[in-house]
């Protein structure tokens, strides 16, 4: 249940002048300027794309082709299903070869439902696109449509389906554009804000007509100088809609959107809440530019822009490249290997996850790729007792006591765990980064979250049972009860029959007096024993005799 | 290509136990040079065999225990403990002191309980609370501030009990300036009386207030690289310091100044180094604030009311023994929702 806040909620100041603080979070040495360094290259086409049916969150999505259909870039491949649910688009034209279990960039490792398209080069576009809208004109309902059919997701990582989000729209007070990168060396947003920052622009106008909020606000980080200045520069040519842009100090996880909230408004987000419960709808810049294209360029979500960098890559660079693309293409675009890589990280070195294989396609929610040595991220030492420094307290965003958690999570207590507020832990990491007992601690919380996730699986489904077997046992008893009373029924039926018997008996009884007055009248015959002669006397004995004999001997053998 | 996974955080971490423990250990240098100018050679030799008796103990326990023995003696926790317990001895203790108090300390009060991380109570205080009932004599034996006795004076005191030809004992040592004003003040004297005695100096015990600056000074930069939090020293010191100001307030003549008690005895070295002990100590921010309070109420009573001349080995006792029941009712708001605890 989400909790309201006690407190009165702090009034959103439209000018934004004020930064609040939250607890803890670090100062990480920014990598972001490696990629930066360069503007966004394109990828280029790879011989084969791998679109996974489930890269957002929600149900996946239904797959539409089979293999050796023709398709054409901007075609629906698979269809939403439900409400939180995304449908997936052809990236470029080619020939489905293959829709089959392939492995996903998931932390789980484990391979998934995907369409496997082998391109043509020519990049056909789909015959039958829609048609570009005028947004200015457009109703909410044809956009919220159009955002909805381009499989639009929250791009700045959780891949929630943007269509869904923007569901409760009721007193939204402030729409804010996050624009700060999520950890320490993605610089995906940076390139998207400096380098297309009319189409943000845009797209957040889009998102403005859609969700009509008292305020709207794009936030970056104050080490985007760049990004900032080509983002007032679009807004330079009007500003009707009244889009602020602010920045907020770099402190991870700022990008978070509840600690992101938090900054600007003062406000929190509460637990197990969403934003919208505090009237605020926060986008992604990158979801706005896709917004854009889906609505003023008809252009459904078929790329987006991945940072290629790390110490074991040749050229760190931000990549426009189709969903889809394998990883190796990535590398191999960035200039290859540098040497042995001791790491290939999807996401950012604080959240991302490490995987084993470079054969993964860039799904919609993939904003960075990550190749390193063993020179700048060297196998962690073991893990020592943790000796209760607090370090960990001390940089926990969401204000957890994370070595509590560590206790609980270790000992199995998930009870005690939950009370120490796991479900609020938002995975960050700082802690395991500041932890000098070099403690995995993520990976426990992880663990005791999975593991209370699958009792409460266990336990809906004993309900379920117990609910069944206590239906069942109500349903012997009313057939019991039933049969019962029917059978009490038939005894009366019964008992009433055998009140009729005995006037039927008594009338029979009557009959038969009368007959035989009637006989004693007229006489009856005797009977055959009566009026024996002397001699049919002693053959009657004589019989009689032999019978009893023969009962009493012993019976012989036939 | 394959690689290998590992979880998530990756970024490099850059803080280690060892690094604690070093930190710790170089911020008391400057408190025991102090000691030893003041104190003379039995404070180094007393450092010594603490030290060499903890890591043996350490050592011996480990492998009884079958955990690593070279890995986890590099940690420095049971050095850091062996140095604490010498700190808080009596310079010209007898060698078996430091050596029972080490291994006490090590054995029973740390390694019996699973090691570092998991002794409830602060190993080196309770090493040194049990000297303190069992030889309270023995921990007397401080020589008189600025008047070092020579190295074979000190050697012969330590290894044999008794002053060389010609001495005695009572020549040698000094009653502390705490067990002065405690002793004195029973016997009816007062303060004014008492500080006109060689025995203070510019604003606390003499000698004492250079050494509690040191420790303060070491104190000072742990907080400074963050190895300790603010909390339980300044909690501490506001505790001892309110007390003492409080009372002094009321009767100075019976009841010593706040400085005096800031900077007399262990108190420099309680508040930075031995109440902040991270394992026994409380570690919510509140928490803390109440266990460095209560540290530093108790000591004063102690001080004042109890009887022994200083407090702190048992204040820390004490409150190592209510941490964490603190810590449970000390929890932070939790980001998100309405109240302390969450439910």
């Amino acid at each position: 249940m989400a909790e309201t806040s006690r407190r009165p909620l702090p009034a959103i100041d439209p000018d934004f002048t004020r930064r609040y603080h939250f607890h803890g979070g670090l100062k990480l040495s920014g990598c972001r300027e490696a990629a930066s360094a360069r503007p966004i290259r394109p990828a280029g086409l790879p011989d084969r794309l791998v679109l996974p049916l489930a890269q957002h969150i929600g149900e996946p999505s239904e797959c539409l082709v089979g293999p050796g259909e023709t398709v054409y870039r901007g075609q629906l491949l698979a269809r939403a299903l439900g409400r939180i649910s995304a449908p997936v688009h052809a990236s470029t034209s080619g020939t489905v070869v293959a829709v089959e279990a392939r492995p996903v960039p998931h932390p789980s490792g484990l391979p998934a439902p995907c369409i496997v398209i082998e391109t043509d080069g020519r990049d056909t576009p789909v015959p039958d696109a829609p048609p570009a809208l005028d947004y200015l004109q457009s109703d909410v309902d044809t956009l919220l449509t159009r955002i909805r059919d381009a499989g639009i997701v929250g791009l700045g990582g959780a891949g929630f389906p943007t269509r869904a989000k923007l569901a409760r729209r009721d007193a939204i007070e402030l729409l804010l554009i996050n624009g700060v990168e999520c950890e320490p060396c993605i610089a995906c947003d940076d390139a998207l804000q400096r380098e297309r920052a009319q189409e943000v622009i845009e797209g957040v106008r889009i998102l403005q007509r859609i969700v009509q909020p008292a305020a709207c606000v794009i936030a970056l980080e104050d080490n985007m100088p760049k990004a900032e200045q080509a983002l007032r520069a679009a807004l330079a040519g009007g500003n009707e809609t009244g889009i602020r842009v602010v920045n907020v100090p770099t402190v991870y996880p700022t990008g978070g959107e509840r600690q992101l909230i938090r900054v600007l408004t003062g406000r929190e987000v509460p637990s197990q809440g969403f934003p919208a419960d505090i009237g605020i709808i926060v986008q992604n810049v990158g979801t706005a530019a896709a917004v854009y294209h889906a609505v003023a360029r008809s252009r459904p979500l078929i790329s987006r822009i991945v940072t290629v960098t790390g110490d074991g890559v040749r050229d760190a660079c931000n990549m426009d490249v189709l969903l889809g693309t394998p990883v190796s293409h990535l590398i191999g675009a960035a200039g290859g290997y540098t040497g042995h890589i001791a790491r290939l990280l999807i996401g950012g070195p604080m959240m991302g996850y490490a995987v084993n294989t470079d054969a993964l396609p860039v799904s919609k929610t993939t904003n960075c790729v990550i190749a390193v040595t063993a020179r700048s991220m060297p196998a962690p030492p073991p893990a020592k007792s943790c000796i209760r420094c607090g370090r960990c307290t001390e940089v926990c965003p969401a204000n957890l006591l994370p070595q509590q958690l560590y206790w609980y999570a270790r000992s199995g207590n998930q009870d005690a765990a939950q009370d120490f507020g796991l479900f609020d832990c938002i995975e960050c990491g700082c802690c395991a980064h500041v932890c000098p007992s070099h403690i995995p601690l993520v990976q426990y919380y992880r663990h005791a979250k999975t593991t209370i996730w699958e009792q409460e699986k266990q336990k809906k489904k004993a309900d379920i049972a117990r609910a069944r077997h206590e239906a069942r046992l109500a349903r012997l008893e009313r057939i019991k009860h039933e049969r019962e009373e029917k059978l009490a029924r038939k005894k009366r039926a019964v008992a009433d029959q055998g009140a009729g018997d005995a006037a039927r008996q008594t009338a029979i009884q009557a009959a038969l007096e009368r007959v035989k007055t009637k006989k004693d009248q007229n006489g009856t015959a005797p009977r055959n024993t009566e009026d024996l002669t002397p001699e049919q006397q002693r053959q009657i004995e004589a019989v009689d005799r032999r019978r009893r004999e023969r009962a009493r001997r012993p019976r012989e053998p036939d | 290509m394959e690689f290998t996974t590992w979880s998530s955080p990756h970024l490099p971490v850059d803080n280690s136990v060892e690094r604690i423990m070093r930190q710790v250990l170089l911020a008391l240098v400057p408190g025991a040079a102090c000691m030893t100018w003041l104190f003379g050679w039995g404070v180094p030799i007393n450092l010594l065999i603490a030290a060499v008796t903890a890591l043996g103990a350490e050592a011996f326990m480990l492998a009884l225990r079958g955990r690593p023995v070279l890995v986890t003696l590099r940690d420095g926790s049971a050095l850091l403990t062996g140095v604490l317990l010498a700190l808080a001895l009596a310079p010209l203790a007898p060698w078996w002191i430091a050596v029972i108090g080490s291994l006490f300390a090590i054995v029973v009060a740390k390694q019996l309980y699973g090691g570092l991380g998991y002794n409830p109570f602060n190993p080196a205080m309770a090493g040194y609370v049990v000297l303190l009932v069992s030889f309270p004599l023995e921990l007397t034996l401080w020589p008189a501030p600025g008047h070092v006795p020579d190295l074979q004076t000190t050697l012969s005191m330590i290894f044999t009990g008794t002053p060389p030809t010609g001495g005695t004992i009572d020549a040698l040592t000094m009653a502390t300036p705490m067990d002065t004003v405690r002793m004195q003040l029973g016997l009816g004297a007062t303060l004014g009386e008492l500080h006109r005695q060689p025995l203070f100096g510019y604003f606390a015990g003499f000698g004492w207030e250079w050494v509690n600056l040191a420790y303060l000074a070491g104190g000072l930069w742990l907080l400074r690289t963050r190895v300790i939090q603010w909390q339980i020293p300044v909690a501490m010191l506001a505790g001892l310091g309110a007390m003492a100001g409080v009372f002094h307030l009321v009767n100075p003549g019976i009841y010593a100044s706040p400085l005096f008690h800031l900077f007399s005895g262990a108190a420099m070295l309680g508040a930075f180094f031995i109440a902040t002990d991270p394992v026994s100590a409380c570690t919510t921010p509140l928490g803390r604030l109440c266990f460095g309070l209560g540290v530093g109420i108790i000591t004063w009573i102690i001080r004042t009311w109890g009887g022994y001349p200083e407090g702190i080995a048992f204040a820390v006792l004490l409150m190592n023994l209510a941490a964490p029941t603190i810590d449970y009712y000390t929890r932070p708001r939790v980001f998100g929702h309405r109240d302390r605890t969450p439910q």
